[in-house]
């Protein structure tokens, strides 16, 4: 059965889209990217090494033809910097993709809601694919919708706290407001966090520190592949409801008297 | 000429944003250029020209989540 993902006419080949921090070096992240078997890979925008010009580039690594490359504007605290780097990061790239942060504490990540709302409206309007990293919320999630977000992304946990989907109910409830795909991003610490995300029926997860931090990155991203795939799968097929008492599987019918 | 290049001093022979990555060995399709805060498209860096005093960023994709 056919499960394409598209998102503005675009087609994902996979539901898992993983970032590329905190790894080891570049052939690591290469490695768990491929392990992974995701399409969309998350990049950061930063100042180039001018004192090191020999240093390795990332894009050595991941071949944007084969990927699609989502950059972020994580780092970013006010509407004017999450701006800036989004308009560098077309400039650097290939495309209108933005995974738009803007953060409002550095102890939490959590986003500014209302600085993301005003970026997602004002970079819409140029022409940008808004994927915004936001609260789970599913009024906020229906503003960013109405504000011009191409997908919305909630979090299920803070960022790289492996806390796993906090608030199952919520995303849910985004789930049945929204009109636009939702993908959970940030908090899944293991691969039955990805598989709950999925099972709940969002669109895709975003993951990057539960694989790179994992003791085996490599293996780590292998398990969210499958994991990603299960809960889809699980999602599609229907899951039984939830009773208190038992219903017996074999029949009584035919046993010894 | 004395620019501002990320942040720090330096001092280069390059007359345009072309030249100057030239000069840093830097890909020009693999990065983005701002000139005291206003983009400088990848079209546009052959003749975008150099001025005494200049602030420039240059960034690139780097890891990230």
């Amino acid at each position: 059965m056919e499960d394409k993902l598209i998102i503005r006419g675009i087609e994902f080949k996979s539901r898992l889209w993983v970032g590329t921090g905190k790894y080891k070096d570049f052939e690591e992240t290469a490695r768990a990217i491929d392990a992974s078997g995701a399409d969309v890979v998350t990049v950061a925008v930063r100042r180039v090494n001018i004192t090191d010009r020999n240093s390795p580039n990332l894009l050595d690594y991941i071949d944007p033809k084969k990927h699609k490359i989502l950059p972020n504007t994580a780092g970013c605290y006010s509407v004017e910097d999450a701006l800036r780097y989004s308009r560098l990061a077309r400039e650097a790239g290939v495309s209108d993709l933005v995974k738009l942060e803007v953060i409002g504490d550095e102890r939490t990540l959590f986003p500014d809601v209302i600085g993301l709302l005003k970026a997602t409206e004002i970079l819409a309007k140029e022409g940008f694919v808004v994927f915004p990293y936001t609260n789970d919320d599913p009024i906020m999630a229906r503003r960013l919708e109405d504000a011009g977000a191409a997908a919305v992304m909630p979090l299920g946990a803070p960022i790289g706290s492996g806390l796993g989907i906090r608030n199952p109910y919520n995303i849910k409830i985004i789930l049945e407001f929204a009109k636009v795909p939702v993908i959970v991003d940030a908090g899944v610490g293991t691969a039955s966090d990805a598989t709950v995300a999925m099972e709940l029926g969002c669109d895709a997860v975003l993951i990057n520190t539960a694989i790179a931090g994992a003791q085996d990155p490599i293996s780590m991203a292998e398990a969210m592949k499958y994991a990603t795939l299960a809960g889809r799968l699980a999602y599609r097929a229907g899951r039984i409801g939830k009773k208190l008492y038992a219903t017996a599987s074999s029949p009584y019918d035919g046993m010894l008297t | 000429m004395n620019i501002k290049l990320n942040g720090s001093d330096y001092i280069t022979s390059a007359v345009t944003i072309s030249e100057l990555l030239t000069e840093l060995n830097i890909q020009a399709d693999r990065v983005a250029v701002e000139k005291n805060l206003s983009i400088v498209k990848r079209t546009d860096i052959d003749k975008t020209t150099l001025e005494n005093g200049d602030t420039i960023e240059i960034v690139m994709f780097v890891g990230g989540g």
